[in-house]
C-alpha cells in the first residue's frame, strides 16, 4: 500500500483549483503522429514488437470502432472528443522495455519521487524493517503516459510463481496466457470505448497467479498521464488460477491542463475455481478547474468474470477526481456459488460529473453479490449511481444486497440513482435500499459547538457516511482514504 | 463569567430578543424560566453561535471577551458548551470517535497537544462511570437509536468530558423520566465549581429541585423581566407566567 499511502500523504490541500499534482514534467517523449488510422495502429503494435495475431486483433477492433456510435445515454455532458486531434502513443523516450532502475531516465524517476512512488525496492524494504508501523511491501508497476516504466519486486514474486509485469512484456514472455484470456471478459466488440481501447491500448498491468498460490504481497500500479493531448488507454489483465488469491491496488493522477484528456481503460479480471481477486482503486485524476474547464474524462470498462465455482471478485473504489467519471466495475457470476462485491465511495465537487455504479450478472447457481455505494456530491457537481442486478433464468438461488446512499453538501449539487433490477427466476432474492440525505445545518452546528471547525465537522460526518465502505479497504489504505476524502471536500463548506 | 449586554436578535424581520441583559458570575448556577416563545432557546443558540440569527445590537462577553465575532468552534475552545434540547444523530460516527475528535480539536485550538490514546481512555472511563454510561453505548453511532434519556445523558457526559467554563443546558429535562433526571442532575452538580458557571433553561421548576440555582430569571417577550432567588421558581410554579406575558404585551 506504500505507493498509494505515500501518494495521499502528499495531498495536503487539493481543492479544485489547487490540484497538487498539476505540475508538468519536462520529459522528452516520443509520439506517434496525431490522429487515428490503421497506420497508427500498426505503429503502436510495431513499437511493441507484437506478434501478428495481436496486430490483427487491434486492427479488427479499429475497423469495428469506425462503425460504432459513441454512446450518449449516461447522465453526463461533454464537448465532442476530437478523436483525430489526439496522440495515441506517447512514450518517455528512454523507456523501450524493462530496465533496472539505473537505466531509467532520472527525470522520470524524479517525477515518481515527487508523487511519492517508491520505485526503489531497497527503500521499501528499509522502510519496512526500520518502521514500527504496519506497512506492507507493495510491488509497484509504474506507468507513465501509456508506458510501463518499471515494475518492482519481480524476482521475489517470480519465486512464488506470480507473474506481475507490464502487459506488453507479458505478450513477449507469456503469449499463450495473454492470448487465452485477453478480450475474454471485455471483448473488443463490447462498447465504443472498449473497442477503441482494444485498438490502441499501449500498456497496463498483467498478473497471473498460479493454482493454490496466495500472492505474497499487494500488487499495485500507478498511472500518470503527463503528455498533453494524449489519450491514455491502458489495458489490465489479472488472472487468478484455481485456489489463488491476489489483492491489487491502482492509483492515478494527471497534471492540470486546460484541455480535457481521455482515459479509456479496460480492466479484465478472471477468477477460476475457488480463486479470489480483490481489486482496489484510488482515483484522483485532475478534476478540472473551479470553472469546470479541463480535467480527465475517465471512461473505463472494468469487468470481472467469476469463471470458476466458489470464486470471488471484489471491487473497492474511492473516486475523487476526473472531470467526468463513467464506469461500472462489474462481475459476471458464472461459476456456481461465486460471489461478487462492489464497494464504492464516489465524491464529486466543483463541476465534476459522475455516472458510475456496477453490474452484477448472476448466471450460475446460488451466486451472491453485494453492493455498497456511497455517493457524495458537493459544489455544483452531479453524481449518479447506475446499477444493474440481474439473474438469468437458470441462476437459481441468486442473492443480492444493494445499499446505495447519496449525501448532498450544499444546495447546487445533484444526486441521482438509476437501479435496474431484473430477476428471471423465482428463487432469486434481490434487496435494494437507497437513501438520499443532506448534511444538515443542525448536524454541522452540533459538531462545531463541540469544537470542530466547519471542515472538520464535514469530514467527520462524511466519514461516518462512508464507514461501511472504508471498512472494506486494507487498513492503511482506509486511513489514507479518509484523508483524501477530507481533502477533496475542501472548499465545499461555505 | 458571562455578561450579556443589550442584546437584540432578529430572524428575518422578526425581533426575538429585545435589549436583553444578563450576568452570570463565576461559580453561579442561573436558571432561566419562561413561557414558549419567550426566546429562551434563541438566547442559548445566539450565545453558542448558531447561524441564521441576526444580532442587531449588543454584546456577549465570556470572561470579558466578546464572543459574537467568533465561530461556534472558537467559542467552544474558549470553554463554552451547549447541551442541546434535541441532540442530533451522526450516523456512522461512534461516540468514542466523536469525543476524541472534539476534544483534540479544542486542545489544538488552545495550542495544547492531543491526548494520547491511554490518557484519552482513562478520561473517558472516569467520566462514563459517573454517568452510568456503558461501554457499548460509546461504541454506537452518536445518538443513533438512543432513547431520550440516553441522548441527554450522553450530552452531559460530553460536558463532563470537555470540562467547559460556561455550560448552557437547554431544556435538559424535557423527555426525561425521574431516574434519568436524577442521573443528569447528579452529573451537573458534580461539575459545579467556583470557576464554572451554568445557565439552566427550563419550563418547569422540577429540575431546579435537583439542580438548585443561585439565581432565577424570568424571560418573556424577548427580555429578562424579573430576577430573584430560587424561591422565584416556586412562585412561578404556583402562579404561572401569565402576569409576565401580559405585562410584556402591554
Amino acid at each position: 500500500m506504500a505507493a498509494v499511502q505515500e501518494t495521499i500523504d502528499r495531498v495536503k490541500s487539493i481543492d479544485v483549483s489547487e490540484y497538487k499534482y498539476g505540475f508538468f514534467s519536462e520529459i522528452e517523449s516520443e509520439k506517434a503522429p496525431k490522429g487515428l488510422n490503421e497506420d497508427i495502429v500498426r505503429f503502436i503494435s510495431a513499437k511493441k514488437n507484437e506478434p501478428e495475431w495481436l496486430t490483427e486483433w487491434r486492427l479488427e477492433a479499429y475497423r469495428r470502432w469506425l462503425t460504432m456510435q459513441e454512446p450518449r445515454w449516461a447522465r453526463v455532458a461533454y464537448e465532442p472528443i476530437p478523436y483525430q486531434e489526439l496522440y495515441y502513443y506517447a512514450a518517455p523516450k528512454t523507456a523501450a522495455g524493462p530496465k533496472s532502475l539505473d537505466e531509467v531516465d532520472p527525470e522520470l524517476l524524479k517525477v515518481y519521487e515527487k508523487l511519492g512512488i517508491p520505485l526503489n525496492e531497497r527503500a521499501i524494504l528499509a522502510g519496512v524493517e526500520g518502521a514500527g508501523e504496519a506497512s506492507s511491501r507493495v510491488a509497484v508497476d509504474a506507468v507513465f503516459d501509456s508506458v510501463s516504466v518499471i515494475t518492482t519486486f519481480k524476482e521475489e514474486l517470480a519465486k512464488a510463481g506470480v507473474i506481475f509485469c507490464s502487459i506488453s512484456e507479458a505478450v513477449r514472455t507469456h503469449p499463450e496466457l495473454v492470448r487465452k484470456y485477453l478480450g475474454s471478459v471485455v471483448p473488443p466488440t463490447d462498447n465504443f470505448f472498449a473497442t477503441l481501447n482494444s485498438a490502441v491500448y499501449s500498456d497496463g498491468s498483467f498478473v497471473y497467479v498460479p493454482p493454490g498460490v496466495r500472492c505474497p504481497m499487494e500488487l499495485s500500479t500507478y498511472f500518470r498521464i503527463n503528455e498533453k493531448n494524449t489519450g491514455q488507454f491502458e489495458r489490465t489483465l489479472i488472472i487468478a488460477d484455481k485456489g489463488a488469491y491476489v489483492s491489487y491496488l491502482e492509483g492515478c493522477t494527471a497534471p492540470k491542463r486546460d484541455e480535457n484528456q481521455l482515459h479509456a481503460a479496460v480492466v479484465e479480471l478472471i477468477a477460476l475455481d475457488d480463486a479470489e481477486i480483490k481489486y482496489s482503486t484510488v482515483q484522483n485524476w485532475y478534476p478540472g478547474d473551479a470553472e469546470g474547464k479541463g480535467g480527465i474524462y475517465n471512461f473505463v470498462t472494468k469487468r470481472g468474470d467469476c469463471r470458476g465455482a466458489n470464486s470471488k471478485i471484489s471491487w473497492t473504489q474511492v473516486e475523487t477526481g476526473s472531470a467526468i467519471t463513467w464506469k461500472y466495475p462489474s462481475c459476471i457470476l458464472r461459476g456456481d456459488n461465486s460471489r461478487g462485491e462492489f464497494y464504492s465511495i464516489a465524491i464529486s465537487n466543483g463541476h465534476q460529473q459522475v455516472d458510475s455504479g456496477t453490474k452484477m450478472i448472476h448466471l450460475g447457481k446460488n451466486t451472491t453479490s453485494r453492493v455498497i455505494s456511497k455517493g457524495i456530491a458537493a459544489g455544483a457537481s452531479q453524481n449518479t449511481y447506475r446499477g444493474q442486478i440481474s439473474s438469468h433464468r437458470k441462476a437459481t438461488g441468486a442473492r443480492n444486497f444493494t445499499n446505495c446512499d447519496s449525501l448532498l453538501i450544499g444546495n447546487d449539487c445533484g444526486a441521482h440513482t438509476v437501479p435496474y433490477i431484473e430477476a428471471h427466476n423465482h428463487s432469486t432474492q434481490f434487496e435494494h435500499e437507497a437513501t438520499t440525505s443532506k448534511i444538515s445545518e443542525d448536524q454541522l452546528f452540533y459538531c462545531m459547538q463541540r469544537g470542530l471547525n466547519a471542515e472538520e465537522a464535514t469530514a467527520l460526518i462524511v466519514n461516518g457516511f462512508v464507514r461501511d465502505v472504508l471498512q472494506q479497504l486494507p487498513m492503511e489504505f482506509a486511513v489514507e482514504a479518509q484523508k483524501l476524502i477530507a481533502v477533496s471536500l475542501e472548499g465545499s463548506v461555505g | 463569567m458571562l455578561e450579556v449586554k443589550n442584546l437584540s436578535v432578529s430572524i428575518g424581520d422578526r425581533e426575538i430578543l429585545k435589549d436583553l441583559n444578563l450576568t452570570v458570575a463565576d461559580g453561579e448556577v442561573a436558571a432561566i424560566m419562561g413561557p414558549n416563545g419567550s426566546g429562551k432557546s434563541t438566547l442559548s443558540y445566539v450565545i453558542a453561535g448558531k447561524p441564521d440569527y441576526e444580532v442587531t445590537s449588543g454584546e456577549v462577553l465570556l470572561d470579558g471577551e466578546n464572543v459574537l465575532d467568533l465561530s461556534p468552534d472558537e467559542r467552544a475552545a474558549k470553554g463554552l458548551f451547549l447541551a442541546f434540547q434535541y441532540p442530533v444523530e451522526i450516523p456512522g460516527v461512534t461516540t468514542m470517535t466523536f469525543l476524541k475528535a472534539t476534544l483534540n480539536a479544542i486542545r489544538r485550538q488552545r495550542g495544547e497537544p492531543e491526548l494520547s490514546i491511554p490518557d484519552f481512555m482513562k478520561r473517558v472511563n472516569a467520566s462514563a462511570a459517573k454517568l452510568d454510561i456503558k461501554s457499548d453505548l460509546l461504541k454506537r453511532a452518536v445518538n443513533v437509536g438512543f432513547s431520550g434519556g440516553e441522548k441527554k445523558r450522553m450530552d452531559i457526559f460530553q460536558m463532563a468530558f470537555l470540562e467547559p467554563r460556561f455550560a448552557i443546558l437547554d431544556e435538559t429535562d424535557s423527555g426525561l423520566d425521574i431516574d434519568a433526571l436524577r442521573i443528569v442532575a447528579d452529573g451537573v452538580n458534580a461539575l459545579r465549581t467556583k470557576t464554572r458557571s451554568f445557565l439552566v433553561i427550563t419550563h418547569y421548576q422540577r429540575l431546579l429541585e435537583y439542580i438548585v440555582p443561585d439565581k432565577v430569571h424570568v424571560m418573556a417577550g424577548g427580555r429578562i423581566v424579573r430576577s430573584g432567588g430560587k424561591e422565584l421558581a416556586l412562585e412561578l410554579e404556583k402562579n404561572g407566567y401569565r402576569d409576565y406575558v401580559e405585562a410584556e404585551v402591554a
